[in-house]
């Protein structure tokens, strides 16, 4: 499965972006954002971007007031995974310019396409840029 | 209806002013989404489907990140607008569907006819969304519905959808395996492609495929080789590497192969990402290759290095690894490995903690724990005792394997419990008593070690300390004899602040002031004895140079003396020098001893070698006073331990003073008092030896023919009647012995304890029981160590017992051993005695059966780990438990053990050995199957390989086997690829 999810958090710890690859109800989703939220959040700048929960480990990254955090195996590349977050970021910024919490906010459905055309499945399928967004600006013409 | 639904459309929050208002009033969010929920459901019905998915989309935002709402009361709005004309509405609707639908949502059913339409759509971006949906939500039942319709979209030349719908067979062949035949030669033709986006998802699956079963892969080598030299795009290289170290490990020419290419990507990638894989995949799988080791661990080096904590955490990680294969590798590290214990990350100083403990060697372990101990105590709470912890396991592993100095190792455990942030009390004490059991040598300094603890007040009041209290109070009770001071012991055992221990303990430690104090006042009745047994058995080697030049001219001394009075002699100082028994001189030494260890308080007893009258009168009276309260106590251990030792007390305190006026006659030596009878017996009880007993022992003792149960009890009854009467009168405990002694054996030490407890109140029953004891766990022992061929260890005594072997207690003896001394004593002595000199302790049993299924156990989980590379060692082992397992063999029929048991473990040792080395064998003839193909076809093979494929495409099943087999070199054994190619 190799990336279990993809999350979004902002300095306060609220949810900016929640994708899993594996069904979870809601009760479970919102223990699981807690629990590593507080792991993930009062790490400093010193210490390492991996965190191991439960029975996986957790990559995150964090850019100006948002943390990305990835669930991935245990058997994932951890550094290839903070290269997807940071892929992740560049995409997003080329799509909106200078991304902020608030553009994740308000195009959600945007995010999640954008991150859909990256990972399918738990795979990454997709690592260039113009591939990823291109489909996303079809549709938009489209629509 | 119709106007309500215009008025809605009209009227209705867009998913962006619904945001806004969320924004805009942070405080009221809850009352906010509530009503906007409210909203929602009304809409969500609405005839309009703009409005509908207006609705859906807010839903969508609602639930997923603020996680308000189950999105269950949609999914029929869901289906209806999964096949709106309208791509806009149908995009909403399949995003709100993979957020909310799952296995068991039950519209599923209703959606397979949308999805196979979608799937056909001219529009890709339709077959997008479908795919999507499928790889989030697809069943059994709808992937096997739908297979067909993907199995064109594997080579579509719409790239975007063809990357997607191999990302999604994963997911398909997990849940529908028939599915395989369809699809996987399409997916195998994805590996090839020229798009990196599709081979990047070709690879992901089969890196997951991997995952579950490398063997049926390992015929695709040839193409994942091609992929690992020429692929240029890292993410895919590192799923690359992922397969080949799943893959490498069962075929050992695949190593060979692909070792160079990692190398190289190993010096020339310039992504941290790839050359980390590299090592990882080096260190995990190809650790046989030299230079290829020698490469990671300059990279591990490097990242080390490295100011970034990323690198750091990760090339101690990679380190760990190769620890077991290559420890250099560490120790060229050490000092990155040190440094990082410092670190800011409490993870780094895991990895880092975790690899010192590797390097732990009996050479250095003294210093490396000093080292660590020292720098818990300047530690946060966490990692202090992960430090803690990991010392305490490290030390243990294989019964104190890297121990060589247990002094050392006592007084090391002593000053981790006085670690204030201590928190792991419960190993402490669990090693603090399984060590006193097993090296008799390190009694001396563990009782020395568990009387500072002992007299230290402040550590009572450390509620994690208590349970090492608990194991330093039994020490000292069960091993007084090496005591310096027994009198010190007690008041320290008594001391008041012990009533902030919990009940429990505080039974321990009025059991062990039980004990103490039965051995000072044995000591006062029988000073010789009590001393030379001291002197001679214990303190032997402190003080036998003395005693030997004195014990000569003196045991002269002593004959004449025996008769006469040593009182006088001891009042008249001029002589005292010349005339004291070597004895009193072993006592004075140890009083020395103490005195060097500056306790010049506590030897002021010994100075007066012996107990004196006044001293033990005021032992009895200290007692009295400091458990008198306690004998109302509630906690019914407490209340009737305490109630036995005043019990005793009172027995005896009176004929001691009675005895003072006859003393100075100095007859009180031929006097056999009745207290002295006593207290003779309760020594003898409590002298008796605890052993370690193996878990199996108990299934060794042969039930005595023509036992039955009834009919013994009743005897026992009896013995009972027989033995009570005549001193419970001074009892009023008295008639629970029994129900005592069989009910309350929970568990653990204490109620081996308990078990000597009632003594006090039938002597004589007891030490008959002790002896029982003694006959059925030592003899059991005894025969172990026969079958080794070593003197076996208690041997008068359990022959003394086999004869007057009073049978009728041999259920009471049965169960007291099964409920007591199993638990507590998983591993018997042995191994420990290993470590010791042999000369020292002759008896050498042989290993316990559960240790020896583990280690074959885990010998054949090795060789299936690391193939068919035998390590130097196994060879050896394989030996050792081959020659163990004779032994076994032919001494069970000496043995008469109880048969059903030990067969079994036999079968069980013997089976795995067998199974493990079939296991070696079949790889071994992949080995061979390997050689006898020239080495060069390994190249070639690729194009083989898929030529090969190519045509099997149109053959016969059964053909393509063959043909695998003879023309593919490395599938040989592999026959499922084939059978997928069809």
């Amino acid at each position: 499965m190799g990336i279990r999810f993809v999350l979004l958090v902002n300095k306060q710890g609220q949810t900016r972006l929640a994708q899993y690859y594996e069904h979870l109800s809601i009760d479970q989703r919102t223990a699981l954002e807690g629990e590593i939220v507080r792991k993930c959040l009062v790490r400093t700048d010193q210490q390492c971007s991996f965190v191991e929960h439960r029975n996986y480990k957790v990559v995150y990254r964090r850019y100006a007031s948002l943390f990305f955090l990835v669930g991935v195996d245990n058997e994932e590349n951890e550094l290839a995974i903070l290269e997807f977050i940071h892929l992740l970021v560049e995409t997003l910024d080329r799509y909106f310019g200078n991304v902020c919490e608030l553009d994740i906010m308000i195009h959600l459905e945007k995010v999640h396409f954008i991150v859909e055309e990256m990972v399918v499945n738990g795979c990454i399928v997709e690592t260039n840029k113009s591939n990823i967004l291109m489909p996303i600006q079809l549709m938009e013409k489209a629509a | 209806m119709a106007a309500q639904s215009i008025m809605d459309s009209l009227f209705q929050h867009t998913l962006s002013d619904m945001i806004k208002s969320l924004r805009h009033h942070p405080i009221g969010e809850s009352k906010l989404i509530s009503k906007s929920l409210d909203e929602i459901r009304r809409e969500i019905k609405s005839t309009d489907p703009s409005t509908k998915s207006t609705a859906l989309e807010k839903l969508t935002y609602l639930s997923s990140i603020h996680a308000a709402s189950d999105m269950s009361f949609a999914s029929f709005p869901i289906v209806e607008l999964l096949s709106s004309p309208k791509f806009p509405l149908k995009k909403t609707a399949y995003l709100a569907a993979s957020h909310s639908f799952h296995s068991s949502t039950d519209v599923l059913l209703l959606i397979t006819n949308q999805l196979r339409k979608d799937l056909a759509s001219a529009n890709e971006h339709e077959v997008c969304l479908a795919l999507n949906l499928l790889s989030v939500i697809g069943t059994p039942d709808l992937l096997r519905d739908l297979t067909p319709d993907l199995v064109s979209l594997l080579s579509t030349n719409k790239l975007l959808v063809r990357k997607k719908a191999i990302a999604l067979t994963f997911r398909v062949f997990e849940n529908c395996p028939d599915s395989v035949r369809l699809l996987f030669r399409r997916l195998v033709e994805n590996l090839e492609s020229s798009d990196q986006g599709v081979v990047s998802a070709t690879v992901g699956v089969f890196a997951e495929l991997v995952g579950r079963d490398a063997r049926s892969y390992l015929a695709l080598a040839p193409e994942f080789y091609r992929v690992l030299v020429d692929c240029k795009n890292n993410w895919v290289l590192i799923k690359v590497l992922k397969i080949f170290a799943k893959l490498a490990p069962l075929e050992a020419r695949l190593g060979r192969r692909i070792v160079e290419p990692i190398c190289e990507h190993m010096r020339r990638s310039g992504a941290k990402s790839v050359v980390f894989e590299c090592v990882r995949t080096v260190v995990s799988c190809l650790s046989d290759y030299e230079s290829a080791v020698r490469l990671a661990v300059d990279k591990i080096r490097e990242f080390m290095g490295e100011s970034d904590p990323n690198l750091k955490y990760l090339g101690l990680q990679a380190l760990s690894v190769l620890a077991g294969k290559h420890l250099w590798a560490v120790g060229e590290n050490k000092e990155a490995v040190i440094k990082a214990l410092s670190d800011a990350d409490p993870n780094i100083k895991r990895e880092a903690l975790r690899l010192v403990m590797m390097m732990v060697s009996e050479s250095n372990v003294a210093d490396i724990c000093r080292i660590l101990v020292n720098y818990a105590l300047k530690s946060d709470p966490d990692f202090c005792n992960g430090i803690l912890r990991a010392i305490l396991v490290t030390c243990c592993r294989n019964d104190y394997e890297v121990v060589e100095d247990f002094d050392w190792y006592v007084s090391l455990l002593g000053e981790m419990s006085r670690n204030p942030q201590c928190r792991e009390g419960e190993e402490i004490e669990r090693q603090l008593v399984d060590i006193s059991l097993r090296v008799k040598e390190a009694r001396p300094e563990l009782v020395r070690v568990a009387r500072e603890l002992l007299i230290d007040p402040a550590l009572l009041g450390n509620p994690f300390v208590h349970r090492i209290l608990s194991a330093v109070a039994w020490v000292s009770g069960e091993y007084v004899e090496f005591s310096r001071n027994p009198i010190e012991i007690i008041e320290a055992l008594l001391q008041p602040r012990a009533n902030l221990l919990p009940p429990l303990i505080r039974a321990v430690y009025i059991q062990s002031a039980f004990k103490v104090l039965v051995f000072c006042v044995h000591s006062f009745f029988f000073p010789r004895e009590t001393v030379r047994s001291f002197s001679l058995d214990n303190l032997a080697s402190r003080v036998s140079g003395l005693l030997s030049e004195k014990e000569d001219p003196e045991s002269l001394n002593l004959a004449i003396r025996d008769t006469s009075t040593d009182f006088e002699m001891d009042k008249d100082f001029d002589l005292r020098f010349h005339s004291r028994t070597a004895e009193e001189i072993a006592m004075e030494n140890v009083g020395d001893d103490a005195y060097a260890d500056g306790q010049s308080s506590s030897s002021v007893v010994l100075q007066n070698p012996l107990f004196t009258h006044d001293c033990v009168l005021n032992l009895l009276n200290l007692v009295k006073v400091a458990l008198g309260p306690l004998s109302g106590s509630d906690e019914v251990e407490v209340q009737e331990r305490a109630q036995n030792v005043l019990g005793l007390v009172g027995l005896i305190q009176q004929e001691i003073s009675e005895i003072s006026l006859v003393e100075m006659e100095g007859t009180v030596r031929e006097k056999k008092s009745k207290a002295s009878t006593i207290i003779q017996i309760m020594q003898d009880v409590f002298s008796e030896e605890l052993v370690p007993v193996a878990m199996t022992v108990q299934e060794r003792v042969l039930a005595p023919e023509g036992l039955v149960l009834s009919e013994n009890l009743a005897e026992l009854d009896a013995i009972c009647g027989d033995i009570i009467p005549p001193e419970s009168s001074s009892f009023y405990l008295g008639g629970n012995l029994f129900g005592d002694k069989n009910s309350v054996s929970t568990s653990n030490q204490r109620n081996e304890e308990e078990s000597e407890e009632p003594s006090s109140e039938s002597t004589s029953l007891l030490a008959q029981h002790r002896k029982q004891h003694g006959l059925y766990y030592l003899p059991s022992e005894k025969v172990d160590a026969g079958s080794s061929d070593y003197p076996p260890a208690n041997d008068p005594q359990s022959t003394d017992n086999l004869i007057d072997g009073a049978q009728d207690l041999m259920m009471l003896t049965e169960q007291s051993l099964v409920t007591k001394k199993k638990p507590n004593h998983s591993k018997p002595r042995p191994v420990v005695v290993k470590l010791n000199e042999v000369g020292e302790m002759p008896v050498l049993p042989v290993k316990p059966m559960q240790e020896l299924k583990d280690n074959s156990l885990s010998g054949a989980i090795r060789d299936v780990l690391l193939g068919n590379d035998t390590k130097p060692s196994s060879s050896q082992r394989k030996s050792s438990e081959k020659s163990s397992r004779r032994r076994m063999v032919t001494d069970l029929p000496l043995d008469s053990v109880g048969p059903s048991k030990s067969i079994e473990n036999v079968a069980i040792a013997s089976l795995d050995p067998a199974s493990s080395s079939s296991r070696r064998s079949k790889h071994r003839s992949h080995g061979k199957g390997g050689h006898r193909s020239p080495e060069k076809n390994v190249g070639s093979e690729k194009e083989d390989g898929k030529k090969e494929k190519k045509k099997s495409h149109r053959h016969g099943r059964s053909k393509t086997r063959h043909r695998a087999e003879t023309t593919l070199n490395v599938p040989a054994e592999s026959p499922v690829i084939p059978d997928f190619l069809l």
